[in-house]
């Protein structure tokens, strides 16, 4: 076990060279939605139960199966009276549980990244061989279904083992959602690739603000239009990510939903100034466009400590 | 079996408190104290900068924040650490629109790991005070006096100019006090026991103990207790006006308050937290300054009733 886990090089925010996104815009925004798929047998790991309460858990189990049945297609129609796509946090299974959800999103041409297979097995305890077939397992079935190559990763349940992050890079992944450090993008210290760390968020994820912190809509509302207001006014300096990840077994609640739409009409009402993307857009203007900036900065600026993720310099 | 006789026993029960580190004097029964410059009350503002390792041990508990989810928890590590990277910032930059200076309570690992942030710290002329070797460093009884020593020496070392003190966790051995004083530390923020600076002894000559309080802490009161980042602010604004207000009866008083960078420095908290120092900047009658100049305000101005 190490202290730190040596994945990315101290940035100070303060003074970075400016970031502009397409157009000039200030604001990279994106949304998350995570469609995930919940066993309803699911086998024990070793370091985590699946279901607190041992299986099955009917009323976590069926909450989530109405997310899928019921709450994306909503949450799906509201994107579309906003013109916004989302980027898809995808258990990989649920392509065969639930293939006429994975054919309307790519019909609107929605990006697909992989969450693992199940959000009920758990990256805790696989070596490097296993984790690398679940990664195999993602971008074979994701191709074979829509034909896309996915880019993104962000390891199911937030479970990872020390290979995570080098695993995704080798495959020729382009970000991980994985890390909470920052507001902007940044290489990640991997030993082969060009991995980026994409601005995902907890503090405004609908879990957090919802099953953890017990917020009600109306303060989530604010709570999203705030942080996206914040986050603007300091992509004038340097262009600022902002995601919003969401659950549709939650934020797609019938007492949910309109408030959660009275901050994405806030969002959209900026879009002179906010670049409404996907994740696997800005990581690829970043890599692009930035990633040498960004690196002679830290060079320049920041603490280089040399070695990779979880190999420090001798 | 029952339990010893002893235990029926109560060796330090007197009047006042239980130990010798200082006299009490309830608060009614002293004589009011006076502000240099004539404010009626005194704010001060702690930043704490602190290290999370993805190892923590829990001796002898786990600090509060530290991880929480299976090795290696990335999703805790890297929340804690946005603070010291882009949170604290973002404080930085408000407290300078408000034209406030804070006290920065820096662990060691901090101080070694981050020298660009220890830059900006100081060349925005704001206190540095020491604050532990990291969140994996609490004192406590279970370590040695020449454990607890080093670990005091390293801050020492690391942080050269500071002052001002606060334990990693607010947490103490009984000894720890005593080699804060001969580490030559003059100012203690891990006790709240009184609402002025408090002469705190110690077996190496006295320490100036000023009330943080824990009641208004942006740890407890937004994650913990899960409110609003405008009712949190509310709450620190109410708490400065009550001060002020209540010169008339008790005369000046201080209080302190916490700006953690990875909870106040999120960017939806950021408009409540410009609120507040702009607020209290503008206050009448409201003197904002570090930790390490309170007692100095204080003791200039007459008796010091004891």
């Amino acid at each position: 076990m190490v202290s730190d886990p040596n994945l990315y090089d101290y940035w100070p925010y303060a003074g970075r060279p400016q970031i502009r996104w397409p157009g000039s815009k200030k604001l990279a925004f994106w949304i998350a939605p995570n469609i995930e798929y919940y066993e309803f047998a699911p086998p024990p790991n070793p370091k985590r139960q699946p279901w607190p309460r041992g299986n099955p858990d009917i009323q976590s189990y069926t909450q989530r199966l109405w997310g899928n049945t019921v709450g994306h297609w909503r949450l799906m129609e509201l994107l579309d009276r906003h013109g916004m796509r989302g980027s898809i946090s995808l258990s990989i299974g649920l392509i065969d549980h639930h293939p006429e959800i994975i054919e309307a999103c790519a019909a609107r041409d929605w990006e697909f990244f992989s969450h693992g297979i199940y959000n009920t097995r758990y990256s805790y305890g696989m070596d490097a061989a296993q984790e690398r077939a679940v990664i195999e397992d993602s971008i074979r079935s994701v191709e074979a279904a829509t034909g896309q190559r996915i880019r993104g990763y962000l390891a199911p349940a937030l479970t990872h083992t020390e290979d995570t992050l080098d695993l995704i890079a080798d495959m020729d992944f382009w970000y991980t959602c994985d890390l909470f450090q920052d507001d902007q993008p940044q290489q990640i210290k991997t030993k082969t690739g060009k991995l980026v760390s994409m601005p995902y968020s907890l503090e405004v994820n609908d879990v957090i603000t919802y099953s953890v912190m017990g917020y009600d809509p109306f303060q989530y509302a604010d709570i999203l239009k705030r942080h996206f207001d914040q986050l603007l006014e300091e992509g004038e300096d340097s262009g600022t990510v902002m995601c919003i990840p969401l659950h549709a077994y939650l934020v797609s609640q019938p007492h949910r939903l309109r408030a959660f739409e009275d901050a994405l009409k806030h969002v959209a009402a900026h879009s002179d100034d906010v670049w409404i993307t996907t994740g696997r857009e800005i990581a690829a203007h970043f890599r692009e466009n930035y990633w040498e900036t960004a690196s002679a900065d830290i060079a320049a600026r920041g603490v280089v400590t040399g070695g990779t993720g979880f190999a420090p310099a001798e | 079996m029952p339990l010893p006789n002893d235990y029926l026993t109560y060796p330090h029960r007197r009047h006042g408190v239980d130990h010798d580190r200082f006299a009490w004097t309830p608060d009614t029964q002293r004589a009011p104290l006076e502000l240099t410059g004539g404010k009626k009350a005194v704010a001060f503002i702690i930043v704490p900068l602190e290290f999370f390792p993805l190892d923590p041990p829990a001796e002898p508990f786990k600090h509060p924040g530290a991880m929480k989810t299976p090795y290696p928890d990335l999703r805790h590590y890297t929340t804690r650490d946005y603070g010291n990277r882009v949170g604290v910032f973002r404080l930085l930059k408000f407290l300078d629109a408000a034209g406030l200076k804070a006290t920065f309570a820096v662990n060691a690992e901090v101080a070694e790991r981050y020298p660009p942030l220890m830059a900006a710290i100081r060349e925005a002329g704001h206190e540095v005070a020491a604050h532990g070797v990291s969140t994996a460093h609490i004192h406590h009884e279970g370590l040695s006096e020449a454990e607890e020593t080093a670990l005091i020496g390293r801050c020492r070392a690391v942080l050269p100019e500071a002052t001002s003190w606060l334990s990693p966790a607010r947490n103490e051995s009984y000894r720890t006090p005593d080699l804060l004083a001969a580490a030559g530390y003059t100012t203690l923020l891990d006790w709240e026991a009184d609402q002025r600076p408090l002469s705190f002894a110690t077996e190496n000559g006295p320490l100036t103990a000023l009330p943080l309080m824990h009641e208004l802490s942006d740890f407890k009161l937004m994650v913990d207790n899960r409110q609003q980042a405008d009712v949190w602010a509310d709450q620190i604004i109410e708490a400065a006006r009550f001060h002020v207000v209540d010169h008339a009866r008790a005369g000046a008083q201080c209080f302190g308050f916490t700006l953690t960078p990875y909870v106040a420095g999120q960017p939806f908290r950021a408009a409540s937290v410009k609120r507040l120092l702009n607020t209290l900047s503008a206050m009448d009658g409201l003197e904002v300054c570090p930790a390490g100049e309170v007692a100095g305000l204080f003791a200039q101005a007459g008796p010091q009733a004891d």
